[in-house]
């Protein structure tokens, strides 16, 4: 889950991690006073993208009144395909070097690990190997001094400096952050001196989603469609793609494969619905709907029953099925598993034969929707 | 033989009485596996479905032998629960219980490492050792003995494909859910690694997904194996995933393809199949 700079910034700040002193804004009039306040600005764009810079959406202002009219160009402009809503107008700094430091997860080590170069200030990516340094921790043992120390080392400052003392303790606030917040990750591309300071000129911040319970006073942006945040409100995982086949599956490699297996037989997912094992009938029933609502051509479900009972999802379709408009659209059912031979009879009740292959099923679901009228699909 | 677990295994069921414990633990006697004991904090002293209750995991062992154990705990609390097994020198747990924070998940499996444990998961179905223990979730039915080792990181693919495989006359010796979240346990090396020596196995099936580079990371162990691979692969037609920002970028040094993975696969000598139900064709042709 994504944040915004200024709200990473403010995390900084909480742990002892010092930013460039700024005001967040969102009227270009603001723009001006807090630029009047601070001096010479830097003006930058909030949104969940990288690549600001590239794409405009961080200027330089030297007077409140240069300040307004960027601000004013740049409030409402749609920059990488997000819509410019805030500013952070922050004092511009004179840089005297620039590192890049990053905490986050090597998911194949199975450890976080902090990465530290003294080539700041450029895409990560265009910095030679051999002046990155990764250093792994124990998750379990968690951060100390003593690791910081030695990445300071190691990046060539003198222990003993200002420059170096100041680094120590921006490594252990950054870890803190990584620590304490749940994130996954957290980047700070320039972290710079200016004079004998130091300050995190950026901030890149990912918090784990499934830690959201216990991080609670961390404003989150939805980055998401109105059926999506639908979706993930029930505890689904959903993705919206271009086709006109709906999908619903139970778990997240049979979803995938069965998005395969459409397109193998030429048809094309609408969506990736992934409904979590141990799902009951009103889910069920109410993310069926949240299909229908799509108004693709064929709705395709494909059940194999682990924790996922067979009987459940046939309920769900009945209940739909009654309700209201019913269902308009041809479904195809594939049913296996837990408590099939009951969710089959379920559905031979209203005149509806699950399948039991899914191959087979999903050929039949392309057939289908080949063969619906034009303006069926939206 | 088997992997891992087989009729030996005594198991003890963490979080018994929840809506997940108590509907899997009749699954799993059905099963025929050995659970010996439970645990709910506060109903120590009851017996649930013919099974000792009790409060810890320490209590537990004071009075069974105990060589496995299956965590049905909610993701907010399930740390402490893994930490209880791994700290009573539990040597195999398998950790069913998904959208564990990162966070927490890092500190188990840092601490099974320590203690030598085997940790399965997290997110994960289980394992299955056909004929003989299930320590999990999959339904009974699927899983018959046979030749054939099976590994994946997702659950309802593995109950998919093991029915296809039994459908055609093949069995498993034992099917282990690696689990689905970014890190894991146990790993595809470690397990290909142990269906390798097991006599039972005589091939494996691989099934995997994008994203992450796990296959990738097998594929180099599967070029030194004498026993053959058939792999599948999901999320061909997927769009692409969202960056985890420059750092995961470095990390995965922009591996986790699908094109990426079945090249590696293939390159190792692992037969890819395309579709689901090619894996039992692809193994009754090795296996003939």
């Amino acid at each position: 889950m994504r944040i915004f700079e200024y709200i990473g910034k403010e995390l900084f700040n909480r742990f002892g991690l010092p930013v460039p002193k700024g005001k967040v804004v969102s009227c270009a009039d603001e723009a001006a006073l807090a630029a009047a306040e601070i001096g010479p600005v830097v003006v930058k764009a909030q949104i969940l993208s990288g690549k600001r810079g590239k794409s405009g959406g961080i200027r330089f202002a030297n007077t409140p009144a240069e300040a307004k009219s960027i601000a004013l160009e740049l409030l409402g402009a749609n920059i990488r395909g997000y819509l410019v809503e805030k500013l952070l107008v922050e004092e511009k700094l004179a840089v005297d070097q620039e590192f890049y430091l990053a905490v986050t997860i090597d998911e194949e080590a199975k450890s976080p690990v902090i990465i530290a170069s003294n080539q700041g200030g450029i895409d990560i990516e265009e910095v030679p190997e051999n002046r990155i340094l990764k250093v792994h921790t124990d998750a379990e043992l968690g951060m100390y001094p003593f690791i910081a120390r030695n990445i300071v080392r190691r990046l060539g400052l003198d222990l003993g400096s200002q420059h170096g003392k100041e680094l120590v303790k921006a490594i252990l606030a950054t870890y803190q952050v990584f620590q304490e917040k749940d994130a996954v990750l957290v980047e700070i591309n320039p972290l710079v001196f200016s004079g004998e300071k130091i300050f995190a000129a950026d901030a890149k911040v990912i918090i784990d989603p499934e830690a959201r319970f216990r991080q609670k006073d961390i404003p989150y942006v939805e980055d998401q469609t109105e059926t999506e945040k639908l979706a993930h409100d029930l505890g689904l995982s959903y993705v919206e793609l271009k086709g006109d086949i709906a999908v619903m599956a139970n778990g997240a490699g049979i979803a995938m494969s069965t998005l395969d297996i459409l397109m193998h037989y030429g048809g094309t997912p609408a969506n990736f619905l992934d409904v979590v094992g141990g799902t009951d009938t009103e889910t069920i029933a109410r993310s069926l709907e949240i299909l229908l609502a799509k108004k693709p051509k064929v709705i395709f479900i494909n059940i194999f029953g682990g924790s996922t009972r067979c009987d459940d999802v046939a309920r769900a379709y009945v209940k739909v099925k009654k309700k209201g408009s019913g269902i308009q659209v041809p479904v195809v059912i594939r049913l296996e598993g837990t408590n099939q031979d009951k969710g089959r009879r379920i559905l031979q009740e209203c005149g509806i034969e699950a399948y039991t292959d899914m191959e087979e099923a999903a050929a039949k679901a392309v057939e289908l929707a080949a063969c619906a009228p034009a303006g069926s699909s939206s | 033989m088997a992997i891992i677990v087989d009729q030996n295994t005594k198991v003890i069921v963490q979080g018994i009485t929840g809506k997940q414990g108590s509907f899997h633990i009749r699954q799993m006697l059905a099963y025929g596996t050995k659970v010996v004991a439970g645990v709910t904090p506060g109903k120590g002293g009851i017996t649930f479905e013919g099974v000792p209750v009790y409060d810890t995991v320490q209590a537990v062992l004071e009075n069974h032998q105990v060589d496995a154990t299956v965590i049905f705990i909610q993701a907010a609390i399930a740390k402490d629960a893994v930490m209880e097994a791994l700290e009573a020198g539990i040597g195999i747990v398998v950790v069913i219980t998904e959208h564990i924070p990162i966070h927490d998940e890092l500190e188990f499996i840092s601490y099974a490492r320590r203690k030598g444990a085997i940790l399965i998961g997290p997110n994960t179905f289980g394992i299955i050792s056909s004929g003989k223990c299930k320590i999990g979730i999959p339904p009974n039915q699927f899983f018959i003995p046979g030749p054939v080792g099976l590994v994946s990181r997702s659950g309802t693919l593995a109950y998919e494909i093991a029915k296809k495989l039994a459908a055609a006359g093949f069995g498993q010796s034992t099917a282990v859910g690696m689990g689905g979240d970014c890190v894991k346990g146990l790993t595809f090396v470690e397990i290909l690694k142990l269906f390798e020596a097991d006599p039972e196995t005589r091939a494996v099936v691989l099934i995997g997904e994008i994203g992450g580079d796990a296959e990738e990371e097998a594929s180099v162990y599967i070029k030194e194996m004498t026993k053959p691979v058939v792999a599948y692969i999901a999320g061909k037609s997927a769009p692409p995933e969202k960056q985890m920002g420059h750092a995961g970028a470095i990390i995965r040094g922009g591996r986790g393809t699908y094109q990426g993975k079945v090249k590696a696969l293939s390159k190792a000598g692992a037969l890819v199949a395309e579709m689901p139900s090619e894996v039992p064709e692809k193994i009754s042709k090795l296996l003939a």
